[in-house]
């Protein structure tokens, strides 16, 4: 059979009604679990496996693939209503989607969320099916310094684009990095800055970090504004549904957040929230309304919702065919396959043909029911924010602690929390960029581990680093990115410095 | 990420009234390699064996597993339901590390399983035997990059004695730490390094789908259905088994431990598990009670003179 008649057979076997019901009770759950705080998919995934474990094989698989999506559409959700996002890579998504909620755009951030999600589900998947074996040749070419290089990329990219001085970027990119290098040394297993407190050892929490920064920052800031802050946040204002203005910033945002969140997720060190990133900066750089980054753009929805998806999808390839597990909730799909009698490998597309197809047509499926489900509940979603201010915001409070303690039941993991909310504020007054900060501590180990590990291979030759045409080639585009701004700002300085006084917040 | 299935346990104990059976099992490692995939089995076999309902793996990676050891003694203790993963690996990163927390600071409960260690380079790699890679060795010690787990666990030791053995200076060799197999397969996989040292399980099926070339393996006698020489064989005198063993929390009850062993037990006996050791590729190497912490103690200072020797611990 060829590749287009087993994935049919696969399709037509997951579109009995039987087993749509199992993708739709799959994605509920997934969803309801997903929308609580601080549970991303990977712990949804875990936490409802076995729910699967009493169905057939075909039947388990569909309902595996729909807890799996609706587990990270649910973890989306929250990132826009509650600006609480509950993994590293849904961080993107709060950045401009709550912005928009907050301006009684809820319905469109959700529902582009949501669309992204598909299309981008949809494409990744059905590269998944096609050329998976090739793209994972290509992943195993990046070695230490091209991921150095794709990690250099990503500081440039970002840290300019995260608000509007790059000086103010770097600033907060580098207090990340400095808290990034607190924990043991993976390469070395020395004690670094953890002052001999056990919850250092581990290094800082990422999600810890994040909740804190958004959430209970944002929190501080405006109950310090008192009466004087914007009146209460309308809940929707306009269409509930994404307009044909919506539509049309959207799409390209869905395929570009899907063209750059596939490889990266494809990547064996790549990580989901890279792509997320790297799709921000790219639409914040194409965008034609710069003047709305920040303040609730949908590019930055669309774009990097997309990329997070695409980058699930990419996730699979070296799952199935090198059997490497490359996140967490990767790992525990393993875990489930092998329930399955799937044994991810070189040789599982050779040799489990009719499972792998299963699943793929499952993943289809499923990404299809999730759409089903949630563009419905869109609406009912977004009446949370109707919740008077006061509320909501104890809320928010109240969902950040209990989900950071859920996470990692310690005292001092709340005093983090809280102190580094602190940090967040007083951020946010001085005009700061939050997300920096947060992007170098998730980005500062991975650099730092494959400079070193390519220098250790070279024997501490630094030109290694520019010897591969791929490392070469992405350090040149950092270069480009960084150097290029610069020089347009010095051209334009007084334009440029206007605009950056008057947006100011 | 992996604090989220601390939160598992959080969540069900909320959901459900608790019984003592829920395991929760640490795999001090990333997911994929051994370690993870011992948890996973443990967890698939106390599932379906019934010995337990709800088994949840959650892993904590880095520096060899000291990282996940110190964050279970703190956090886990006197807890009666948390295990941990543990083996040989562990044994040389707390010497390595000078980890302030130790295998004295939780509760070794049995050793399960063992397995070899397994020396390849890529498919298209011009080395073709080990002694191709030693005489590469000899020539530029620093030439020759090893991908392997973290630094001083069995990997490093292996490629220290190896060097021992052939002459080398054991403190030049140019040993590259990746957290967990997955991570050195990809590497090992891309050519990103010149061989790559771990458990032949982890190496099985890319051998077996010619994209590694297995050079040797660290057995005493060769392995039934392993087409590679040993060590010994080729004029190496070394040999090395890395074994897995479950820990339970600190600060158990005579009791509590002894209900956990049983558990335990129960797990190794089932035909769940025997048959996981069959397709896994690992020996039965089930040893428990007051033989196992003999030989525990026999092991680690044996590893502490091995990692003096090849200069790994000053």
């Amino acid at each position: 059979m060829t590749t287009f008649e087993f994935l049919l057979q696969g399709l037509l076997a997951a579109a009995q009604p039987l087993n749509l019901l199992y993708a739709l009770i799959g994605v509920t759950l997934g969803t309801a679990v997903g929308v609580l705080p601080g549970i991303g998919p990977a712990l949804t995934v875990a936490l409802l496996l076995p729910v699967t474990y009493r169905l057939d094989p075909t039947g388990s698989l569909i309902m595996f693939a729909g807890i799996y999506y609706g587990g990270m559409y649910g973890g989306s959700t929250t990132s826009i209503l509650l600006n609480t996002p509950g993994e590293s890579a849904s961080i993107v998504t709060a950045l401009e989607g709550n912005k928009m909620a907050r301006a009684g755009r809820g319905g469109p951030a959700l529902a582009t969320a949501a669309i992204g999600s598909f299309v981008a589900g949809l494409i990744a998947t059905l590269l998944l099916a096609f050329i998976a074996p090739y793209i994972v040749k290509l992943a195993l070419v990046f070695g230490p310094r091209e991921y150095f290089a794709l990690m250099v990329l990503a500081f440039v990219t970002v840290s300019s684009a995260f608000g509007d001085s790059t000086l103010r970027g770097l600033t907060s990119l580098f207090i990340g990095l400095a808290f990034s290098v607190v924990g043991i040394d993976q390469l070395t297993g020395q004690n670094r800055l953890s002052f001999g407190i056990p919850d250092l050892l581990d290094g800082i929490e990422v999600t810890t970090m994040a909740v804190a920064m958004f959430a209970i920052g944002e929190t501080l800031f405006i109950a310090a504004q008192g009466d004087k802050g914007p009146d209460k946040v309308e809940a929707v204002r306009g269409s509930i549904w994404m307009s044909a203005q919506d539509w049309a910033r959207s799409w390209k945002a869905w395929l570009r957040g899907t063209l750059i969140g596939f490889p990266i997720g494809a990547m064996p060190a790549g990580g989901a929230e890279i792509g997320t990133f790297l799709s921000y900066a790219t639409e914040k750089r194409l965008t034609k309304h710069p003047e709305e980054f920040g303040n609730g753009a949908i590019e930055g929805v669309a774009g990097p919702e997309a990329a997070n998806n695409a980058s699930a999808a990419g996730t699979l390839v070296p799952l199935l065919t090198l059997g490497l597990p490359t996140t967490a909730t990767a790992a525990i799909m393993l875990a489930g396959f092998q329930q399955y009698g799937l044994q991810p490998g070189p040789l599982l597309f050779a040799t489990n043909p009719q499972l792998v197809w299963g699943l793929i047509a499952s993943l289809l499926i499923a990404n299809l029911m999730l759409l089903v489900l949630n563009l419905p509940l869109v609406g009912l979603w977004v009446k949370l924010l109707t919740i008077p201010k006061p509320w909501l915001y104890a809320g928010i409070l109240l969902f950040a602690t209990l989900g950071t303690i859920g996470a990692n039941p310690s005292v001092f993991e709340l005093g983090m929390l809280l102190t580094f909310g602190l940090l967040g504020y007083a951020m946010r007054i001085f005009g700061y960029p939050i997300a920096p900060v947060v992007v170098g501590l998730i980005l500062g180990p991975l650099a730092e581990q494959q400079l070193r590990r390519s220098l250790a291979i070279s024997q501490g030759d630094v030109t290694t680093l520019v010897q591969s045409p791929i490392a070469a080639g992405l350090l040149l585009l950092a270069a480009l990115a960084l150097i290029i701004p610069l020089i347009l700002r010095a051209r334009g300085r007084g334009e440029v410095l206007s605009q950056m006084a008057a947006s100011e917040d | 990420m992996k604090h989220f299935f601390l939160a598992s346990i959080l969540a069900g104990a909320l959901a459900l009234p608790a019984y003592a059976a829920d395991y929760t099992i640490m795999a001090p490692a990333a997911p994929g390699g051994g370690w993870d995939q011992t948890a996973r089995s443990l967890q698939t076999a106390m599932q379906q064996e019934k010995i337990s309902g709800n088994v949840q793996v959650m892993n904590v990676p880095g520096a060899g597993g000291t990282i996940g050891i110190a964050q279970f003694a703190s956090q886990q203790k006197g807890k009666p339901n948390a295990l941990m993963v543990g083996g040989y690996v562990m044994v040389g990163a707390i010497l390595t590390n000078k980890s302030p927390v130790t295998l004295k600071d939780v509760t070794p409960i049995a050793r399960l399983t063992g397995e070899y260690e397994a020396i390849v380079v890529p498919a298209s790699s011009d080395i073709k035997t080990i002694g191709d890679l030693v005489a590469k060795l000899k020539a530029d010690p620093g030439a020759v990059s090893w991908g392997g787990g973290s630094a001083g666990g069995t990997d490093h030791i292996l490629v220290g004695l190896l060097a021992k053995s052939a002459g080398v200076d054991p403190t030049k060799i140019n040993y590259i730490a990746f957290s967990g197999g997955g991570e050195a397969l990809a590497a090992i996989l891309g050519s990103q390094v010149t061989a790559g040292v771990s458990s032949y399980g982890e190496f099985e099926s890319q051998v077996k789908a010619g994209t590694l070339r297995l050079l040797a393996v660290s057995s005493e006698k060769k392995i039934e259905g392993v087409d590679a020489p040993t060590l010994k064989e080729s004029g190496f005198d070394v040999v090395l088994q890395n074994w897995r063993m479950i820990a339970a929390a600190p600060g158990l009850s005579a009791e509590q431990k002894k209900a956990v062993e049983a558990d335990v037990e129960k797990v190794v006996k089932s035909k769940t598990w025997q048959e996981t050791l069959k397709t896994k590729g690992w020996a039965d190497t089930y040893l428990s009670g007051e033989a196992f912490d003999a030989q525990l103690a026999k092991d680690i200072s044996a590893t502490e003179a091995v990692l003096k020797d090849i200069g790994l611990v000053k």
